[in-house]
């Protein structure tokens, strides 16, 4: 009887805790919806803000996250799949490959604004990029390639080692078993690794910060060397920097909104991409 | 130490004096056989006896386990496989290989058996597709899958599966056919088709087969060599090894005394 009430405590402790997840990313959710949709109109979408973002839309800040986004897939996406197929189809275990795999897990756990002080010390002044889409994106690809190669490199390793030799024992190089018979099958688990990349790229503040976001920029950029606005600075200065905090809160639960929404299209269509791709090679 | 009647027609490949290693362990000690051309050859053994390992050596798929020593020489075509400025890529191309477990590609039929012959830089739509059909057809696979080449090659049956695997080595045109145990995970009526396959294989490919099943090797080849423990023991005509033996730990292995 006892040991029947212990089961049942523990299975219900069990689903609280699961449940409770939900819960608050569903409270968040809602939260941000209810306040943020309706300050959504064309116009926020589609003008510049004025009087430092008390008034007018969100645009350069929309299109500032979609750039530095791409432009930090577009740089980790080669290069952390690049390292993943090194560390996976050509390394020889050893102490050395073992020190850069502890680097590369070490680069995962480095705060996010140390990323952003790097980025300014290397991108920034020494390169002389300037704060700039450039130096941003390339410090935002510093921070997002841990998990690319994490991703990519399990993938890559979850081929079967048949695939391999089946390509080498007809001849392949390695090059080419690994391009023809080992990349195609690993593509949906790289693009997970790209997915979960977007998600951080486009929602951390601290790395651009210092390295590519403008306060107040009304207008889009022109070219790889302009600073841009972004949405996650814009709502932080909206929620804390600005002078009247209180009457912005609508715009800061569009701009939430409006943050939330870009991160979720992104990942939709990657998952859409890795869905085509899971359907296309299935062993 | 080799026991003949020594093939007498033109030998495809040689081997001398052929030892190997995985790092400290010497998994094959002093390998001399010569492997005649357009035959059937069985290499029988007990698990664990190098003949698998042996016969990854005609290939060089031993290549890519970090760590492997090879001593002595092996030669096709007047060859020696292991001088360094050979071109694996191809030797591999001379020398096929199938696998004791199937391994298609997920991809098509069709795509399956042209993977071959496209990295060798064939690209010609039509020179492709008659290397696909007449590749099935040697592989006796063509008529259960002519009309539906664009299907992908993981929904084929077991047996198909290793028949398309037989094919898609054949499409690159090689000498000599390496099997590794290539009807071992296959049912019996499977396994007759691919033994059938071996037979008509062997007019036009030297074929060297891994075989655990004894009536196997038995009904398949005409050349039988015995591994056991890293060493050849016995090397000779098929009937003659199977019905009488000269060595003892043959014998013993052909009548089931272990293994």
């Amino acid at each position: 009887m006892n040991r029947q009430l212990h089961e049942t405590a523990a299975v219900f402790l069990l689903r609280f805790t699961t449940y409770a997840i939900v819960g608050v990313v569903g409270y968040i959710l809602l939260d941000i919806i209810r306040h943020g949709l309706p300050v959504i109109n064309w116009a926020f979408l589609s003008e510049m803000p004025r009087r430092a973002g008390s008034e007018g839309g969100i645009l350069p800040a929309i299109v500032g996250t979609l750039y530095l986004t791409l432009g930090t897939v577009a740089i980790a996406l080669p290069v952390g799949i690049g390292t993943a197929i090194y560390l996976s189809e050509y390394a020889a275990p050893g102490r050395l490959t073992e020190t850069i795999r502890l680097a590369i897990t070490t680069l995962a756990g480095v705060p996010s604004i140390v990323f952003g002080l790097f980025g300014l010390g290397l991108f920034v002044l020494f390169c002389q990029f300037g704060p700039s889409l450039l130096a941003g994106s390339l410090t935002l690809a510093c921070m997002v390639l841990p998990t690319i190669i994490v991703t990519s490199e399990e993938s890559l390793r979850a081929v079967p080692q048949a695939f391999r030799q089946a390509s080498l024992a007809l001849g392949a190089t390695k090059w080419e078993a690994i391009r023809t018979a080992v990349l195609p099958y690993s593509v949906s688990g790289i693009i997970t690794g790209a997915i979960l990349g977007i998600g951080r790229a486009a929602g951390e503040t601290a790395p651009i910060l210092l390295t590519v976001a403008a306060f107040f920029l009304p207008k889009l950029p022109g070219s790889i060397f302009d600073q841009v606005m972004a949405l996650p600075y814009h709502l932080y200065i909206l929620a804390t920097q600005h002078p009247d905090t209180d009457k912005v809160l609508p715009l800061q639960y569009g701009t939430a909104f409006v943050l939330l929404a870009m991160v979720l299209g992104l990942s939709l269509g990657a998952i859409l991409i890795r869905v085509h791709f899971r359907r296309k090679y299935k062993w | 130490m080799v026991k003949n009647d020594t093939p007498t027609g033109p030998t495809a490949i040689e081997v001398r004096n052929l030892a190997f290693h995985y790092g400290a362990s010497q998994a094959l000690f002093d390998i001399n056989i010569a492997i005649p051309a357009r035959q059937v050859t069985a290499l029988i053994g007990p698990s664990g006896c190098g003949k698998s390992t042996f016969l990854r050596t005609l290939n060089r798929m031993n290549d890519i386990i970090p760590g492997v020593r090879v001593e002595g020489d092996i030669l096709i075509d007047n060859e020696n496989i292991y001088r360094d400025k050979i071109d694996v890529v191809r030797l591999r191309k001379r020398v096929g290989m199938v696998f004791q477990k199937s391994n298609p590609f997920p991809k098509s039929i069709f795509e399956n058996v042209a993977y071959g012959p496209r990295i060798h830089g064939m690209n010609d739509k039509g020179q492709l597709g008659e290397i696909v059909e007449q590749s099935l057809r040697q592989a006796a696979l063509w008529d259960e899958v002519k009309d539906r080449l664009g299907n992908n090659a993981v929904g084929l049956s077991g047996g198909q599966q290793q028949r398309l695997c037989i094919a898609r080595a054949l499409a690159v045109q090689p000498e000599i056919l390496l099997m590794d145990e290539p009807a071992s995970a296959l049912d019996p009526k499977s396994t007759a088709r691919v033994e059938d396959l071996i037979d008509e294989l062997k007019t036009k490919y030297t074929i060297v087969i891994v075989t655990h099943n004894m009536q196997q090797a038995a009904r398949v080849s005409d050349w039988t060599a015995f591994f056991y423990e890293g060493r050849l023991v016995e090397y000779g005509r098929t009937k003659r090894v199977f019905t009488n033996p000269k060595e003892k730990q043959t014998e013993d292995y052909i009548t089931g005394r272990f293994g």
